[in-house]
């Protein structure tokens, strides 16, 4: 019975768009959604093994259908039927293993067929409870959402300002964790334009729900306007105003055309993690107050919308 | 600490369990004292270093701790059930996930286990009690002390809030300024030094005490299975004894173990914890296998197929399961060669595992398989289990994992494994040896009710979690909008939960209706089983064996039934036992004392309290004790009366 509802749910979801992370629209999303179904169509097989012996053994030999003086025999065991559930499984296994470190491999990497293009470098680091994108190349600044040219590699690299986050776009590709001590890369790559949820998928503490912002993903000329946009419109961000951000538990969403890597650098080179003394903000998430949870809808906020979540 | 911040305040919740915590409290001391129990009270059972009576404070603690966690496993899915709910706040909801996880591992599975583990083994090996009874008992008290000190957290202080893992720098003093997480480190500890005592006198107990003839190999499987677990549980314990006390510096000493600035490496945590978290999971499921191995041939009228494979694929296990920690961070960016190699050694666990089942299968194959509650319990593990073992291997495989991991679909994976593995074991251990312990049988079509209605709801509960995941729900949100789509099917599992509840409330009214109306067993064999322990009257005598079995086999008391030739021979002598003492309960209630200041940094307290540990633990070495002896003349008579025979 748990079979059929269980292969039923397996055929309903493989076809379903609403499940996201089975609704690629990036190389890297895509390579693991076929893992997934692979991995899922392997264990199916298995589970229709194990449940047809399982229902077979227990219909047949029930105590009830059995002759009152039936012995039940006395049996040790059976080396070859034993070498079997034990080979059979470990080339399964072995299978499993050739397909999780090639595919590991591929979405640790940039996506194939796209090695020669320069990836667009987008740092991200986590505040309690927000997220701010940096665009070194372009010398913007964005919080809680981030806008991204398709078919071009994109190159997160991640860190926190507090407690771990993990960065994760499910139909871009799978997540990765942002820590105060180090940079961490994640490799994504849209295909196609659309607004994908994005997500801290790492509990964070109190504001950890309202962590989602919006992937924008545009084509490559509609990337360029907007860059063109910001730089034109937005203010630049100053030291000042990006302490006051990290110290709000919201901010909604913000844009600037200048970026905080200058002035309060992230923990990669000789800023990395394990030898710089009293770092900045460690004072001031001290003072954090934790019971002002309300959001700051600040009048700074240059973008269109107002929304805090994206979608 | 402002002693306004002492007790939680502002939740009406709260106020309504603090206010039937003292009510409960003031009805046991005026039931108590009505009924004239104090003296029973100290004499039968705090003061107690009987196997059988620790291990029913155990289960009982379990079963209670049972309710408390479950308690906070329907606050979160009434929470989840509809999309924007203000039924909690964030904080509250934090505060529940943490203790739910807290509780159910430490404080539910692991005491069950060994509750049933401390029953059940002596009686198995044919001993008359655990190596070191006395240390039994400081075991089971510390383990008191540290459930009453992190279930007191949610009325006095505030409960730890960043996760059962308690990841840092979340739960660093910065990020984390309540006693919350300081409860975390000190319960924790207390109680883990009782569990890592337990370990160390079960081993001694099934290395030396066993019946004459029961070699390695002729032991019980669910001896066997300890015997690993409790293996497992000497290496893996000092590591959250490490772990946790390097958390108390850093809280409370201002070290930066594992801070963001001064060199601290959160990273550190993350894999000292799950270097003893890991082998934990194996620590309550390892168990399970035996308890399934046990009733699986008993009610199958067949010996265990495979005895030998199932003895070597628990020892692989057990090794494998301190190789494979990092699969539970594959996201913490340590690179393919890292994350191939404990994706790997992860999928490797699914080969000794599938033997098991296999061997399970086959021992029911040509047999004569009768349906009674513990049977029903094991067989339901083979199927759920076998979901959350595949579903195991799906998240085993690095890249799958960065789209599942910290998802829903994870969440169900691991309820498909710990309750069907952990769980259902225990309940069906507990139904099974429940007239080993009170002489009679709990109502079996009241016990399979309860079941059919916890398997099913289950599955209403748990299934759906595996969707939400790939639809992208993260585990620990407190909320989510209705755009997400994930409102009706949050709401199956909310239903199927409250279908979970209603079984567990029928089971105990099972059990309270079994202790009014159960007819008396007096065969000391209601299973027609096949182990030593059933050999004993029912319930046992505190002395377990009369005399000591023979034994040339595996299954001794089933070829005795079969062939005829007795188990024992010769006459009765007297039985040396060790005397009852107040000092474990006196140490693990100072330990408490203890611990309750530690969490508060009342440091002049501590001191003192920490004197009186060292004190009782010299009063203990100075103490000469040499036990007593029971008479023949007793013996005689006790047999006589459990066996029911008239002389």
């Amino acid at each position: 019975m748990l079979l059929v509802v269980f292969s039923a749910l397996l055929v309903l979801l493989t076809g379903c768009n609403s499940l996201a992370v089975l609704n690629p629209k990036g190389p890297a999303a895509k390579t693991q959604s076929e893992v997934i179904i692979f991995s899922m169509i392997v264990m199916a097989i298995i589970l229709l093994v194990v449940y047809v012996l399982y229902i077979f053994i227990i219909t047949k030999y029930r105590a009830s259908k059995a002759a009152p003086d039936y012995e039940p025999p006395h049996e040790e065991g059976n080396w070859l039927l034993e070498m079997v559930w034990i080979v059979i499984p470990i080339i399964i296994v072995t299978v499993l293993s050739v397909v999780t470190v090639r595919s590991t491999s591929a979405v640790e990497n940039v996506a194939a067929g796209y090695e020669n293009e320069k990836p667009l470098v987008i740092y991200a680091a986590s505040s309690d409870w927000k997220w701010h994108f940096s665009y070194p190349e372009e010398g913007i600044e964005t919080v809680n959402y981030v806008n991204i040219p398709t078919h071009r590699p994109i190159e997160f690299r991640l860190y926190s300002y507090g407690a771990i986050s993990s960065l994760w776009i499910p139909q871009l590709g799978g997540q990765k964790y942002a820590m105060s001590d180090m940079v961490n890369t994640l490799h994504l790559l849209a295909e196609q334009p659309g607004s994908y949820v994005g997500k801290n998928a790492n509990f964070s503490g109190k504001g950890f729900s309202q962590m989602e912002f919006e992937a924008l993903a545009m084509s490559p000329t509609e990337y360029a306007e907007w860059v063109k946009e910001v730089k034109d419109t937005a203010s630049d961000l100053t030291e000042e105003e990006f302490n006051s951000l990290l110290e709000m538990n919201f901010a909604g969403r913000k844009t600037y055309k200048s970026t905080h890597l200058e002035f309060n650098p992230p923990p990669e080179g000789e800023n990395a993690g394990h030898d710089h003394g009293g770092s900045s903000d460690s004072d001031s998430s001290t003072e954090m107050d934790h019971s002002e949870m309300d959001m700051d809808h600040s009048n700074m906020d240059h973008s269109e919308e107002n929304a805090t979540n994206g979608n | 600490m402002k002693w306004d911040e002492f007790f939680v305040t502002g939740e009406p919740m709260i106020y309504g369990a603090m206010a039937s915590i003292v009510l409960a409290s003031l009805a046991i001391v005026v039931g108590l004292t009505y009924f004239k129990k104090w003296g029973y009270l100290w004499r039968e059972w705090l003061t107690t270093v009987d196997h059988k009576k620790i291990g029913i404070m155990y289960i009982i603690a379990a079963l209670l701790m049972l309710f408390r966690g479950g308690m906070d496993g329907l606050l979160m899915r009434a929470q989840l059930a509809i999309p924007e709910n203000g039924l909690l706040d964030a904080q509250h909801y934090n505060e529940i996930f943490t203790t739910h996880g807290l509780i159910m591992i430490l404080f539910m599975a692991m005491p069950f286990v060994i509750g049933l583990m401390n029953v059940v083994i002596p009686l198995q090996i044919g001993a008359r009690d655990v190596a070191f009874p006395r240390l039994n008992a400081v075991s089971f008290w510390l383990f008191f002390a540290g459930a009453m000190l992190l279930n007191i957290s949610f009325v006095i202080g505030g409960s730890p809030d960043a996760g059962w893992t308690a990841y840092f720098p979340l739960a660093s003093i910065e990020l984390s300024p309540t006693v919350g997480n300081n409860y975390y480190s000190i319960a924790l500890q207390i109680a883990g030094i009782g569990t890592l005592l337990t370990s160390v006198n079960f081993l001694v107990t099934i290395l030396k005490m066993r019946a004459p003839g029961m070699k390695l190999m002729r032991m019980p499987m669910f001896t066997w299975s300890v015997l690993i677990t409790n293996v497992i549980i000497l290496f893996a314990f000092p590591v959250l004894t490490v772990s946790l006390a390097l958390m108390m510096f850093d809280r409370m000493f201002g070290a930066q173990f594992f801070t963001m600035a001064n060199g601290g490496m959160d990273m550190l945590w993350a894999n000292l914890f799950w270097v003893w978290g890991h082998p934990e999971v194996y620590i309550v499921i390892l168990p399970a296998f035996g308890i399934y191995s046990e009733i699986i041939s008993t009610f199958s009228r067949k010996n265990l197929y495979g005895y030998k494979s199932m003895v070597y694929s628990m020892v692989i296990i057990s090794l494998l399961s301190f190789l494979v920690w990092a699969h539970h961070f594959y996201t913490m960016g340590h690179g393919v060669t890292v994350n191939g190699f404990f994706s790997i050694s992860t999928m490797a666990i699914a080969v000794p595992t599938g033997v098991k089942i296999f061997n399970w299968l086959f021992t029911l194959r040509k047999g004569k398989i009768e349906f009674t509650t513990p049977m029903l319990y094991s067989l339901a593990f083979i199927p759920i289990f076998t979901i959350g073992g595949v579903t195991g291997v799906m998240l085993a495989m690095a890249s799958a994992d960065y789209q599942y991991h910290n998802t829903m679909f994870l969440v169900a994976h691991f309820h498909y494994v710990l309750i069907p593995g952990t769980v259902f074991a225990v309940l069906a251990g507990f139904y099974y040896w429940f007239p080993k312990l009170f002489g009679f049988r709990l109502n079996d079509k009241q016990g399979k009710r309860a079941f059919w209605l916890i398997a099913v709801s289950f599955n209403v509960t748990f299934l759906p979690l595996f969707f939400l995941g790939l639809k992208g729900m993260t585990r620990r949100t407190f909320t989510y909008s209705a755009e997400t789509g994930f409102g009706p099917l949050n709401m199956l599992a909310s239903i199927g939960a409250v279908g979970l509840a209603l079984g567990f409330v029928y089971l105990v009214y099972n059990i309270y209706w079994s202790f009014r109306y159960a007819p008396r067993d007096t065969t000391g064999d209601p299973w027609d089983a096949r182990t030593l322990e059933w050999s004993t009257p029912s319930p046992v005598p505190e002395y377990n064996f009369a005399l000591i079995p023979k034994v040339d086999g595996l299954d001794p008391f089933w070829n005795s039934k079969k062939t005829g030739q007795p188990l024992t021979e010769g006459e009765y002598e007297e039985i040396h036992m060790p005397n009852n003492s107040g000092q474990p309960f006196i140490l693990g209630m100072i330990f408490m004392a203890f611990g309750f200041c530690m969490v508060f940094s009342w440091w002049v307290p501590s001191i003192v309290f920490g004197i009186g540990i060292v004190i009782m633990l010299a009063v203990r070495s100075f103490e000469r004790d040499h036990g007593r002896h029971i008479s023949v003349k007793e013996i005689k008579e006790t047999e006589q009366r459990l066996r029911g025979e008239q002389s």
